[in-house]
């Protein structure tokens, strides 16, 4: 008898599938979608690497994994896929898996960006860049990167320096909490 | 044609460039564009990458607008348009999330309001010839690489007005409007546009390949038909040349300001001057314009 693997976690595949719509499990590892993903070169486990792992049940793996904040969401893997994955689905679940999990071995700037730009929305109901710039910088604390091309921008009128709101942000925050529920009971 | 147009985040502020040369081809084409009011965001990737109820409902909020109106959405941004095509999508292939898209807006939807990128007006509605029609100013001699993306053309079965390994729309426009099109294999490379404020290098590397192929290609310029691409080449350009060998400076204009400039369209009124990487260069080898009807 061979030992149960340390990570066969027998729910990931399940749980990644309901939630992304993918079907992982017809995955037969072809590597077609690590093969035309831009950033697989910066990848620390490619797209279809990361699907093996769902098949394996190693569920911390894959949610520590830099690459799930690396994806661009480009939707090459997804529409070149012979098996018809919906791949780019099954990153954008496992990163909301890994929120979930609190997971923060990964590089998750991308959270924090997701972050800072949602509730940009949610208060003006429109992205307001100066105003997101401002709070990325300070949720990832990278402070420096890209200051000196504000100038530049604003010079160019590419900055708007106060927000422009929605005349419906009232109702863009009521969908936003009804969103919040939904996305609980699902 | 009328149209309920979605302007989107970015023509609001980094790419007011863009809104400016849409507005103004669309109406030197006689298509008349209406914002939506009160037009919320479409959420973006940040939505979809968090939240998927979220990521229906805020596109669904601004199709309901344009359901009132009576009118199908025409969209310039790649993203905006996406994430509407995709709301659309799964509105009426899921009825679980359509149940809760209804639930979160309140009100009953089915998917049905047609949404069209700027692309597709120009190509299928209002046509290549009626555009040849109008030029007064042929592009002639301009070498331009149509540079599409990633989210103009995927996934098919969402997007589906191109092929998603081949598009040839924007080079239809261009040609109409009189410029050189270079055949490249680059059109539809992602440039991590997305990835931009997180993730520089990587987005540093992509951005050099397709500057550098367009080069290698023969291209002048490029031209774009998304806000990100373009803020994204043009804004970083010269952080890439910086940590991937010297590239020729390249100017990445919209779409919309090559054809309004063959329209006859003052630079002005197409917002040139939005540009990091200046096209006067190229402006200056452009003809001045001619009576309507002269050109093709
Ligand atoms: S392209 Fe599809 S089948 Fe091939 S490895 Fe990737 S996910 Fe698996
Ligand atoms: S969607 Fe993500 S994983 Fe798929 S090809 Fe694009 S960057 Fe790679």
């Amino acid at each position: 008898m061979s030992e149960a693997l340390p990570w066969n976690d027998p729910t990931f595949l399940r749980d990644v599938e309901r939630r992304s719509g993918a079907s992982v499990s017809a995955c037969f590892q072809c590597h077609k979608c690590s093969t035309g993903c831009p950033v697989a070169p910066e990848m620390d486990v490619m797209s279809s690497q990361i699907m093996r792992l769902i098949h394996l049940g190693a569920r911390d793996e894959a949610l520590a994994s830099q690459s799930i904040w690396l994806c661009a969401s480009c939707e090459a893997c997804t529409t070149r896929c012979p098996q018809g994955i919906d791949i780019a689905a099954v990153m954008d679940t496992l990163r909301m898996m890994a929120v979930e999990a609190g997971v923060t071995l990964g590089d998750a700037r991308g959270n924090k960006f997701n972050t800072s730009f949602l509730s940009s929305v949610r208060r003006h109901g429109r992205v307001f860049e100066m105003g997101l710039m401002t709070a990325y910088k300070l949720r990832s604390g990278d402070l420096l990167g890209d200051v000196g091309k504000v100038p530049g921008m604003l010079k160019r009128g590419k900055l708007a320096l106060w927000p422009k709101s929605s005349g419906n942000a009232k109702e863009v925050r009521e969908v936003f909490k009804r969103a919040d529920q939904e996305e609980k009971n699902r | 044609m009328k149209y309920a147009f979605f302007p989107g985040c970015s023509l609001e502020s980094t790419a007011w460039d863009f809104d400016a040369s849409v507005r103004a081809t669309f109406a030197a084409l006689g298509a008349e564009l209406t914002d939506i009011p009160d037009w919320s965001c479409c959420g973006s990737t940040p939505a979809h990458a968090s939240n998927t109820s979220l990521a229906v409902a805020l596109p669904v909020m601004n199709l309901l607008k344009a359901r009132d109106m009576g009118r199908p959405v025409l969209t310039a941004c790649a993203s905006c348009y996406a994430r509407l095509r995709t709301a659309n999508h799964k509105v009426k292939t899921d009825p679980a999330e359509r149940q809760r898209t209804e639930r979160i807006v309140g009100k009953p939807y089915d998917g049905a309001v047609p949404v069209h990128h700027i692309l597709e007006a120009l190509t299928r509605h209002i046509g290549a010839d009626a555009i040849a029609a109008r030029v007064t100013r042929p592009l002639s001699g301009l070498k331009v690489a149509c540079y599409y993306g990633c989210l103009l053309t995927r996934p098919p079965e969402v997007v589906a007005f191109e092929n998603p390994e081949h598009p040839v729309s924007m080079d239809t426009i261009m040609t109409a409007a009189g410029a050189d099109v270079v055949d490249w294999p680059y059109k539809t490379e992602c440039c991590g546009a997305g990835l931009s404020m997180t993730t520089s290098a990587v987005v540093n590397r992509l951005g050099h390949n397709i500057l550098a192929m367009a080069r290698r290609a023969g291209a002048d310029c490029l031209a774009v038909a998304c806000p990100l691409c373009q803020v994204n080449l043009d804004l970083r350009q010269r952080d890439a040349a910086k940590a991937h060998g010297p590239l020729p400076e390249t100017p990445v204009l919209f779409v919309t300001q090559l054809l309004g400039l063959a329209l006859g369209l003052s630079p002005e009124a197409l917002g040139i001057e939005g540009l990091f990487v200046s096209a006067d260069g190229l402006l200056d080898r452009l003809a001045p314009a001619k009576a309507a009807g002269g050109a093709a």
